[in-house]
């Protein structure tokens, strides 16, 4: 597949959140605020695209030479556990401007399942090294503009009436809901028209 | 002791209350065999780590316990997956990725972080079948209004010459499709949870 089908499909074919039901977790839980949300959004594009690549790299380097693949999800967690931590330490050095906006979020993505899952999916279906970072891009991107849309609605929402029993997450389902509704909209013929 | 046991069902409920384990609880429930499937692995899998951090911990340095939470844990989800492969391949391919990201289940590092290393051995193990017990309860429930409603079936588990489906006459001819779909599965979570906090905010209304 060419990079703008991969990135096509994983912003919005196969968005992460919407289609997939990968990283709903902070898709609920970080969502209140526009701020909190972008800072969240990027620092999972950020975790994603590296660790694609170091996946890739571990897979090809290390698991498929050594032939112990089924060591695959323990190297693969324990890799994105190390680079988050060391993600953390180099911004914290470098940048202690983008650290105060992204720090807090920085831990929690190490069990956000799409980090996770973007890692898993690139090595199945057999991407380079290239193609997998355009992928856990593309993949980060997406969960970027979702996370983005729900904390602009859902600081709407704040401002109008809900039943009680629906307030706070129930109501954030059912708004995520239909924005998986209308994402469906986006299917496999946009990707044949759009690049042939 | 038995709190420990049943405060997973609706008290502590993983997935409607703590809102944990979020992804497999959508992600697999398009069918109840699955959410079955998931449900077992993930018993299994937080029975080990809660054993296992339970026992071990005094000897984990304060420091390192979160990476060695979860060597701990992919270790039991690298046994499930081999044992799901080798014994139930149909299972283990419908849930796909769904089994290794059992590794990032919030449920399990949750109970190793909030209870396991707090508890001993015993009350550990307790709370993990009621924990694990209430995940797939909650699984349970979501794919069975997912499955009825969009696809008009009930799959359980395959028995001899039965495939184990129980079609629903009139639904399974004119489901609807969006259940099975990611749309569905969040607006079915949604009106569940208003559906628990709708029963919660009655039970403190009678006290």
């Amino acid at each position: 597949m060419t990079y703008i089908g991969i990135i096509i499909t994983f912003v919005f074919i196969n968005n992460f959140i919407l289609t997939q039901f990968l990283g709903l977790c902070p898709f609920i839980g970080v969502s209140k605020n526009v701020e909190s949300a972008v800072g969240m959004g990027f620092a999972v594009t950020f975790v994603m695209s590296i660790a694609a690549l170091a996946t890739w790299a571990i897979q090809n380097f290390i698991l498929i030479p050594l032939n112990i693949e089924f060591l695959q999800t323990i190297t693969f967690i324990l890799m994105i556990a190390a680079l988050v931590q060391f993600v953390e330490m180099f911004i914290q050095k470098s940048s202690p401007s983008l650290y105060k906006a992204l720090g807090i979020y920085l831990p929690l993505i190490t069990t956000n399942c799409a980090v996770l899952g973007i890692a898993l999916i690139a090595v199945r279906s057999e991407y380079n090294a290239i193609e997998s970072f355009v992928a856990g891009l593309a993949a980060g991107l997406g969960f970027l503009l979702a996370i983005l849309l729900m904390s602009t609605i859902r600081e709407k929402l704040d401002a109008e009436w809900v039943p009680r029993p629906l307030r706070g997450t129930p109501i954030a389902f059912i708004t995520g809901g239909l924005m998986a509704l209308a994402f469906m909209a986006f299917d496999k013929a946009l990707l044949n028209n759009l690049i042939g | 002791m038995l709190k420990e046991f049943t405060k997973g069902f609706v008290k502590e409920n993983p997935v409607f209350v703590l809102a944990l384990g979020l992804c497999p609880a959508l992600g697999v429930t398009s069918k109840v065999v699955n959410a079955l499937g998931m449900g077992a692995g993930v018993i299994f899998v937080l029975l080990g780590s809660n054993i296992f951090v339970s026992a071990l911990k005094n000897f984990i340095p304060e420091k390192v316990r979160i990476p060695a939470y979860i060597v701990i844990i992919a270790s039991f989800v690298t046994i499930v997956e081999m044992v799901m492969e080798a014994f139930i391949p149909a299972l283990f391919e419908s849930l796909g990725v769904f089994v290794p990201l059992i590794v990032v289940n919030c449920v399990i590092l949750g109970r190793a972080e909030a209870f396991a290393n707090k508890n001993t051995v015993g009350a550990s193990i307790l709370d993990a079948i009621g924990m694990g017990l209430g995940f797939t309860f909650a699984l349970i429930i979501i794919a069975f209004v997912r499955e009825v409603l969009g696809a008009g079936t009930i799959s359980l588990i395959p028995i001899g010459n039965w495939d184990g489906v129980i079609s629903i006459p009139g639904l399974s001819k004119a489901p609807a499709r969006v259940f099975s779909l990611a749309a569905g599965a969040l607006l079915v979570m949604g009106y569940l949870k208003a559906l628990f906090n709708w029963a919660e905010m009655k039970k403190a209304v009678a006290k």
